[in-house]
C-alpha cells in the first residue's frame, strides 16, 4: 500500500512543477485550465497523502494518547525517548536484519525459480501456480500453518530433522532462531511475487539478443546470463528489490501471530513496536514518532529506486 | 571465405513443414539474396544456415565441411539481424568487441574485476582494441565508440551491427532483413554501403529480404522462395525477365505484373480474351495465364489490344502508372508509361496492347510454358503493334 502511495506521490510531484512551468510560459490564459486540471489530483493527494502525513508528523510532537481529550506539545521529547529506548534499537536492528536477509534471498530465489520455469517446457503453468500460491494466501492463515510446521514437538520441520538424525529447535520460542524462522517465512512469501515479476521481465527480452549472443560465442548458460539476461533484467531487478525491501520493512503479520516480538524482544520489529505502543499502550504520539522513522526508510528506498531507474538500468 | 551448400534441407515445426527440401549452392564470395513473401521460410532457412535452428533433415556444408551439429559460433558465420540485436547495456566499442572477447578470453578472464588480474589478459585486450578501432574507422563509427546503442540513429545502429559481424572475419555473412527498420532514404543509402562492403570484403553474403528492390540492386544472384521451396535461382535480370513460375513473376517486379486469362487452343495457338496472340506452344490445350510487365504495356490499338476504362492515374514524375479496368472482364491492368506523352483522362476509354515477345505464358499449374512466334504471323503482329 505504502509503496503505491509513494509512487503516486512521486508521479504527481513530478508533473506538478512541469505543469506550472508550462503555464507560466504560455501565459495566464492557459494557466487557469491547467491548474483546474491538476486540481483534482492535487486535492486528492492533499486529502489522502499529504494531510495524513502532516498529521502523523504533528502527532509525533505531542503526548497524545488514544481516547484522551487533551494533549500538549512536547517537541522532540518522543524522539528523545525513542533514541534512549533499548526496545527501539532492538526492533530497528531486527528489522534491518530481516530486510538484509529476506531481500537478497527472495530476489535471488525468485530469479532462480523464474529462470528454471522459463527454461523448462513442461508444467510451466503448474509451477507458476505453486510458487505463486503463498502470495495469494492470507499470510495470517499461513502463519498458523507455519506455526504447526515449526512446532518443537510435533512439527514437520523438527520431524524431518529427527528423521535424518539432527537435533531440532524450538524455532519460534528460541531467542537464537525466532527472527531467522520469520525470515524464512518472509522469503517463502515474497518468492512467488518476485518470480512472477521476473517471468514478465524474461518474456520481454528480445529473442534475437540470445541469437546474437549464440553467434557471438556466448555458449554456456552463465555466459548468456551475463551477456543478455542479467543486464536486460536490470529495470525489473531494481523494481523487485525495492518492492521486496519495502514489504520487508513492513513485516508485521507473521511477527504478530507467531512471536509477538518475543522471546524477550528477539523478533521485535518496527511496525510491531509501533502497533504495541499505539494500540496496546495507546501512546499515539510515540507511535507516530516510530511511524515517521519507518516512513523515512521507505522514502529512502523509493528515492533509491528513482535514482537507479534514471541511470544505469534503462538503456533507451 | 567459403562456399555454402544446402542439401535437401527440411524443417518441420510441430506439424507444419516450413522448408520442403531446399537445395542451394552459394558460391564463395557470392552475394545471394533470398527473397519471397513473408512466411515463405526464408528467415528459417537463414537460421538453419547459421545453426540457430537445427534442420529436421538434410545437410548444411560450409567450405566443404558438414556443419550439422556444429554450434553457431563455431560455424564462423556472422549474422546481422533485423532489429540489429545490439546489447543495449554495452557501448558501441563493447558491442563490437563481444565476439572477439568471447573467443579470445577464457571464461575466467571474462569475470568482471577478477578477470583483470589474469596474466595475458591485458595484451589480448590490446589486440581486441586495435581490431575494434580498425573496424570502427572502416565504418565511420570512431567518434561513436563510447555511446550506447540507445543514443544512436537507426543507420548508426545498423553499422554497429555490421561492425560486430565483420570484426571477427567470418567465412560468410548472413543478413536477416537488415534494412527493413530504416526509413526509405536511409535504406537506399545503406544498400549501396552494403554492396560496397561486399566488394571490399569479397566474402560470401546471404541476404534475406522481402524487398525485391534490395535483392535486385545488390545481389549477384537471387533465390526466390515460395511456400518452403526455392522456385527459381538466377541473376536479377534472369529472374525478372524469365520467371519460371507465375508466383515468381508476380512476386518479382513492382508494380506487379499484369496477368491476363488466356487459352491454349487445340492447334497450339494462344488467345487472350478471344483474340489470337500470334504465338504458338507445344503445350496441351487448356487455360493459361498470359503475363506482361506494366512497362511493356502500351496505349494504342492492335490485334491483341484490350479495351478498358482508365480508373486511376499515378504521376510519379519520372514515370506514370495508368490503372485500367478491362471492359469485358473485371480485371485491373496497369501500364507504366513515359509521362512526357499525353496521359488519358480518368474515365476515358483506352486500348492497351503489348508486343508478343513481352508475354510470358504460364500453364494452369503456374509453370512457365515455352512459346514460339510463328515466323509470318509474328512479323505481321510486330508490324501491327509497332
Amino acid at each position: 500500500m505504502a509503496e503505491t502511495l509513494t509512487a503516486n506521490a512521486n508521479l504527481v510531484a513530478e508533473r506538478l512543477p512541469a505543469a506550472v512551468a508550462t503555464a507560466r510560459v504560455q501565459g495566464a490564459n492557459r494557466a487557469r485550465p491547467a491548474l483546474a486540471m491538476v486540481a483534482p489530483a492535487f486535492m486528492l493527494m492533499c486529502l489522502l497523502l499529504l494531510g495524513p502525513l502532516a498529521g502523523v508528523i504533528a502527532l509525533s510532537f505531542t503526548d497524545y494518547q488514544l481516547g484522551s481529550p487533551t494533549f500538549s506539545w512536547i517537541g522532540l521529547e518522543n524522539y528523545r525517548e525513542m533514541l534512549a529506548d533499548r526496545v527501539f534499537w532492538t526492533s530497528l536492528r531486527n528489522t534491518l536484519t530481516y530486510v538484509a536477509i529476506v531481500v537478497p534471498s527472495a530476489v535471488a530465489l525468485g530469479l532462480g525459480v523464474a529462470l528454471l520455469i522459463e527454461s523448462g517446457s513442461s508444467f510451466r503453468a503448474w509451477y507458476r501456480t505453486i510458487y505463486f500460491l503463498p502470495v495469494m494466501a492470507t499470510l495470517i492463515a499461513m502463519s498458523i500453518v507455519w506455526e504447526f510446521m515449526l512446532h518443537p514437538q510435533f512439527g514437520l520441520v523438527n520431524g524431518l530433522l529427527h528423521g535424518v538424525g539432527l537435533e531440532g529447535f524450538s524455532w519460534l520460542q528460541d531467542r537464537r532462531t525466532a527472527l531467522y524462522a520469520l525470515c524464512v517465512i518472509g522469503i517463502w512469501q515474497a518468492l512467488g511475487f518476485n518470480m512472477v515479476l521476473f517471468l514478465a521481465g524474461l518474456v520481454s527480452i528480445p529473442r534475437q539478443l540470445y541469437d546474437a549472443a549464440e553467434i557471438d560465442g556466448a555458449h554456456g548458460a552463465w555466459a548468456r546470463f551475463r551477456l543478455v539476461t542479467w543486464p536486460m533484467l536490470g529495470p525489473t531487478t531494481v523494481f523487485v528489490v525495492v518492492i521486496t525491501g519495502i514489504r520487508s520493512f513492513q513485516v508485521f503479520d507473521t511477527v504478530h501471530v507467531l512471536t509477538k516480538g518475543g522471546p524477550s524482544k528477539s523478533s521485535e520489529v518496527l511496525i510491531h513496536t509501533m502497533y504495541v505502543e499505539g494500540f496496546e499502550f495507546f501512546r499515539s504520539g510515540y507511535g507516530a514518532a516510530l511511524t515517521v522513522v519507518f516512513l523515512t526508510f521507505v522514502l529512502l528506498l523509493t528515492l533509491l529506486k528513482s535514482a537507479m531507474a534514471n541511470r544505469g538500468v534503462h538503456y533507451t | 571465405m567459403a562456399k555454402i551448400e544446402l542439401k535437401a534441407i527440411r524443417k518441420i515445426f510441430d506439424s507444419t513443414e516450413i522448408l520442403k527440401g531446399i537445395d542451394l549452392t552459394i558460391e564463395d564470395g557470392e552475394f545471394i539474396a533470398l527473397i519471397g513473401p513473408s512466411g515463405c521460410g526464408k528467415s528459417t532457412l537463414l537460421r538453419v544456415i547459421a545453426g540457430l535452428e537445427p534442420q529436421t533433415s538434410g545437410e548444411v556444408r560450409i567450405g566443404d565441411v558438414s556443419v550439422d551439429g556444429v554450434r553457431p559460433s563455431a560455424r564462423n558465420l556472422a549474422m546481422v539481424f533485423q532489429s540489429y540485436a545490439l546489447y543495449p547495456h554495452l557501448s558501441v566499442f563493447d558491442n563490437i568487441a563481444v565476439p572477439l572477447r568471447m573467443r579470445r578470453h577464457s571464461a575466467l578472464a571474462r569475470v568482471p574485476l577478477l578477470g583483470r588480474l589474469l596474466p595475458g589478459r591485458a595484451s589480448t585486450e590490446r589486440g581486441i582494441r586495435e581490431e575494434v578501432e580498425r573496424v570502427a574507422a572502416q565504418l565511420e563509427l570512431s567518434s561513436l565508440l563510447r555511446r550506447k546503442p540507445g543514443q544512436l540513429s537507426g543507420g548508426q545502429r545498423q553499422r554497429v551491427a555490421v561492425g560486430r559481424a565483420i570484426v571477427r572475419q567470418p567465412l560468410g555473412f548472413l543478413f536477416d532483413e537488415p534494412l527493413s527498420n530504416l526509413d526509405a532514404k536511409l535504406r537506399v543509402h545503406m544498400r549501396s554501403e552494403l554492396a560496397q562492403l561486399h566488394r571490399q570484403l569479397k566474402a560470401t553474403f546471404v541476404y534475406v529480404t522481402h524487398d525485391q528492390a534490395e535483392a535486385m540492386t545488390m545481389s549477384s544472384r537471387i533465390a526466390v522462395m515460395i511456400e518452403g521451396h526455392i522456385v527459381q535461382v538466377g541473376t536479377p535480370a534472369e529472374v525478372y525477365e524469365n520467371p519460371r513460375d507465375i508466383r515468381v513473376a508476380e512476386f518479382v517486379g513492382s508494380p506487379k505484373i499484369n496477368a491476363l486469362p488466356g487459352v491454349i487452343r487445340e492447334d497450339g495457338g494462344l488467345e487472350v480474351l478471344g483474340r489470337p496472340l500470334g504465338l504458338s506452344t507445344p503445350a496441351a490445350a487448356g487455360r493459361c495465364s498470359v503475363c506482361v510487365r506494366p512497362e511493356r504495356m502500351e496505349l494504342g490499338a492492335g490485334p491483341a489490344a484490350i479495351s478498358g476504362t482508365v480508373v486511376h492515374l499515378e504521376h510519379l514524375g519520372s514515370e506514370a502508372f495508368v490503372h485500367v479496368k478491362a471492359d469485358r472482364i473485371d480485371l485491373p491492368l496497369l501500364a507504366r508509361l513515359n509521362p512526357d506523352r499525353q496521359l488519358p483522362a480518368i474515365g476515358s476509354s483506352v486500348h492497351l496492347t503489348y508486343p508478343a515477345n513481352a508475354a510470358r505464358i504460364f500453364d494452369a499449374a503456374g509453370k512457365r510454358i515455352e512459346v514460339a512466334v510463328p515466323v509470318r504471323s509474328g512479323r505481321a503482329l510486330e508490324q501491327a503493334v509497332g
